[in-house]
């Protein structure tokens, strides 16, 4: 039942897979509509939003990420249906800084 | 006054509890309610059900826990159940009256989010926002009536282990007719109602929360890639061994005292069939529910402990990869280790694993795992059949054997896992989704509370069938009542009475069925009484055999058993080898099945396990025969 218009759209250019550990990045987009997708929309994976990655499970995956004041594994083919943007400025505000 | 007597003449005001895994909401139930629970599940999924009575200031509300959620939009049936009950769709629960929502004082911007969905709906609501402690301990500040303002109803903030703002919450929660509801519902969209959830926060926020520096600190430690693992594979191997080796002494305690009542029944009632019911049917049947008790009060105050620490998610994020090989996930871990000394508490354990459908995989592959029920059978086996020679040195073949029995199991059952998820339950699935909450100190009385929770949700929901399975065992082992011929002593008497009954008639009737594996129906009698639990099949030989110590003469006489037509012997290493295979894959176990029935609410998934593990093990059973009769 996979549509071609989804699979398209799940290997976005800048994923947060792809994001190194220790680094920050926005949320730009969650590719697709599926039951997945939606849920890492309710995890607060919503455009706009700060999110920095924090580390590797020894064995490589899954990934812990910071966000909205909580913190968060997901496995790598999860995390890469979230199109990140990574701000070259610094300062700017940090993900687990507010409440 | 009017408004208290007019709440006590009508029925209490129920009450729907919602929030997210993590929000502390469980905490809250229980700090609400006591003990005073009632736990079942809805119908069709595999989601607990649990209603509490709670007072309030004039009178009582029904609160309901609802599943812990991360959103309104469903993404499985068993998530639908929160939104069923909102709608009332569900039939055997009420429609709640007021719901109140709960939400973490670290991670409101994220909690608000469903905090945003809930309002969409238009019903009276409130908002507990719990761990405000942990909250001020972070340097944090909210300003909670600026947030009450905000959303536009009422708002407490509560420690919930400690008992802390919940006076005030119960005086809030006898009244929900007096509750302000928002003027306007937050947007649905969800971007929008992200940046509805920041303007909020920017309006409530006095000081924002820093890191909480010890979590970081241990986490340095515990999520390290060397550390992290030694650490890791020390907790399981402690785990494991507590569950194994301190059960033991309880148990056997249990075993000694209902062998004592079995025999004080028998010198103080008269020798009569009533007797034999109390003795061998009732008295047993109470033992053999009561005996899981110290691995299930063992297991789930470790897990609790490490669960309310902190711990149980970062062993989930450790060995989650190892575990996403075949298709399951870190959670799966600790519930399949835990099957190793016993698949009852084991199945319990996988309540942890959100995703029904691995949550299902883990259930139906748990009974693989060698329990500690099968050690007697396979000891009895090897003792009596396997030479006590050395091969490779100092390694002894005997326990070579017993170690290819272990390691068999949890091999079989990995690719069982990785089949069953991509033949029997495929679909897109869930997304593995872990929080890593902040560490914590657990407090005694919660953690006492959810031990005694586990214990009685046992007793009264799984014990009640083993117990009826037992007596049913019973009936079987001990009808119909025939006289034995007069010139047998007691034991032979004893054995010629299992032989006449129905047990006796079913060993004799399967034994075309099993011969090919080289069972008579000895063995057969032998594998239907073990169906109470596996080890029973040892004390049944026993007695088919006349055997007075099952150890020593029950052994010799496997041993010297012939077949009375072709004077072949029946133990031959095919046989034997055919049996310790059966009993490696075989699901036989009643307390597993009833167990199984409980936790996915239908007989049909235990009718499903046991029937792919009969096949399993006559399959293997059969090829293990004839590759040692080849080899021997």
């Amino acid at each position: 039942m996979k549509s071609t218009f989804n699979s398209d759209r799940i290997a976005p250019a800048l994923s947060l897979a792809d994001l190194e550990p220790g680094t920050e990045g926005v949320v730009v987009d969650v590719a697709g509509r599926d039951p997945t997708s939606r849920r890492l929309l309710d995890l607060g994976l919503i455009r706009g939003t700060p999110v920095r990655v924090m580390r590797r499970a020894p064995l490589g995956d899954p990934v812990v990420y910071e966000l909205r004041g909580y913190r968060l594994c997901l496995r790598r083919s999860d995390a890469a249906r979230v199109e990140m943007r990574v701000e070259s400025t610094a300062g700017a505000s940090h993900p687990g800084s507010r409440a | 006054m009017n408004q208290a007597a007019h709440r006590t003449s009508q029925e209490p005001i129920r009450l729907g509890l919602i929030g997210s895994p993590n929000s502390g909401k469980t905490t809250l139930f229980n700090s609400l309610t006591g003990l005073r629970a009632k736990v079942g599940n809805y119908p069709g999924v595999t989601v607990e059900r649990r209603e509490g009575r709670v007072r309030v200031n004039g009178g009582e509300a029904v609160v309901i826990d609802l599943p812990g959620t991360y959103s309104l939009d469903p993404i499985s049936p068993d998530e639908a159940v929160v939104t069923q009950v909102l709608d009332g769709e569900v039939a055997s629960v009420p429609m709640p009256d007021a719901l109140v929502i709960v939400a973490d004082a670290c991670s409101l911007s994220r909690s608000l989010l469903l905090v945003g969905q809930v309002l969409h709906r238009d019903r009276p609501a409130c908002l507990v926002v719990t761990m405000m402690d942990e909250l001020r301990a972070r340097g944090g500040e909210l300003d909670l009536e600026r947030l009450s303002g905000a959303l536009g109803i009422p708002v407490v903030g509560v420690v919930g282990h400690r008992g802390l703002g919940v006076a005030e919450l119960r005086t809030l929660l006898a009244h929900p007719e007096t509750w302000t509801q928002p003027v306007i519902a937050p947007p649905a969209e969800p971007s929008e109602r992200a940046a509805w959830a920041e303007s909020i926060l920017d309006h409530v926020v006095r000081r924002p929360v820093g890191p909480h520096t010890i979590t970081d600190r241990i986490d340095r430690i515990v999520l390290h890639p060397v550390w992290g693992v030694l650490l890791f594979a020390l907790v399981m191997v402690t785990f494991f061994q507590l569950i194994f080796a301190w059960a033991t002494p309880a148990m056997d305690w249990i075993d000694g005292m209902i062998g004592l009542a079995g025999s004080a029944a028998r010198s103080t009632l008269p020798p009569s069939l009533l007797t034999d019911l109390v003795a061998d049917g009732l008295i047993a049947g109470v033992g053999s529910v009561a005996i899981f008790l110290p691995q299930i009060v063992l297991l789930f105050s470790l897990l609790y402990l490490l669960e309310d620490v902190g711990y149980m998610a970062r062993a989930a994020f450790v060995v989650d990869r190892a575990m996403g090989r075949v298709g399951l996930e870190g959670r799966a871990f600790v519930a399949l280790l835990s099957s190793y000394a016993c698949a009852v508490p084991g199945i319990m354990a996988t309540r942890t694993i959100p995703s029904p459908r691995d949550r299902l995989v883990t259930i139906l592959v748990a009974p693989l795992m060698t329990c500690s029920a099968r050690l007697p059978v396979y000891a009895l086996l090897i003792a009596a059949f396997v030479p006590a020679r050395n091969v490779l040195g100092p390694i002894g073949l005997q326990g070579l054997v017993l170690l290819g029995l272990y390691l068999v199991a949890p091999v079989v059952a990995m690719i069982v896992a990785a089949i069953l998820k991509r033949t029997l339950l495929p679909g897109e699935g869930m997304p593995f989704v872990l929080e890593l909450p902040t560490y914590r100190l657990p407090t005694l009385k919660l953690w006492l509370s959810q031990v005694w929770r586990s214990a009685s949700a046992f007793l009264k929901r799984a014990g009640t069938i083993i117990l009826a399975a037992s007596l049913v065992l019973w009936v079987l082992l001990t009808f119909p009542q025939s006289t034995p011929p007069g010139d047998l002593d007691d034991v032979q008497a004893a054995s010629w009475s299992l032989e006449q009954s129905i047990a006796g008639r079913i060993g004799h009737a399967i034994e075309p069925l099993i011969e090919p594996l080289g069972f008579d129906w000895k063995i057969g009698v032998g594998l239907i009484a073990s169906l109470a639990a596996r080890e029973v099949i040892v004390a049944t030989l026993a007695q088919i055999y006349t055997a007075q110590d099952p150890d020593a003469s029950l052994r010799a006489a496997i041993r010297a058993d012939v077949d009375p037509l072709t004077g072949r012997r029946i133990y031959d290493p095919g046989t034997v080898a055919a049996l310790l295979v059966f009993f490696v894959f075989a699901l036989q176990c009643t307390s597993t099945l009833a167990i199984m029935a409980r936790e996915t609410n239908s007989w049909r998934w235990p009718a499903f396990a046991f029937g792919y593990l009969l096949c399993l093990a006559y399959g293997f059973a059969w090829m293990a025969r004839h590759i040692t009769l080849a080899l021997t």
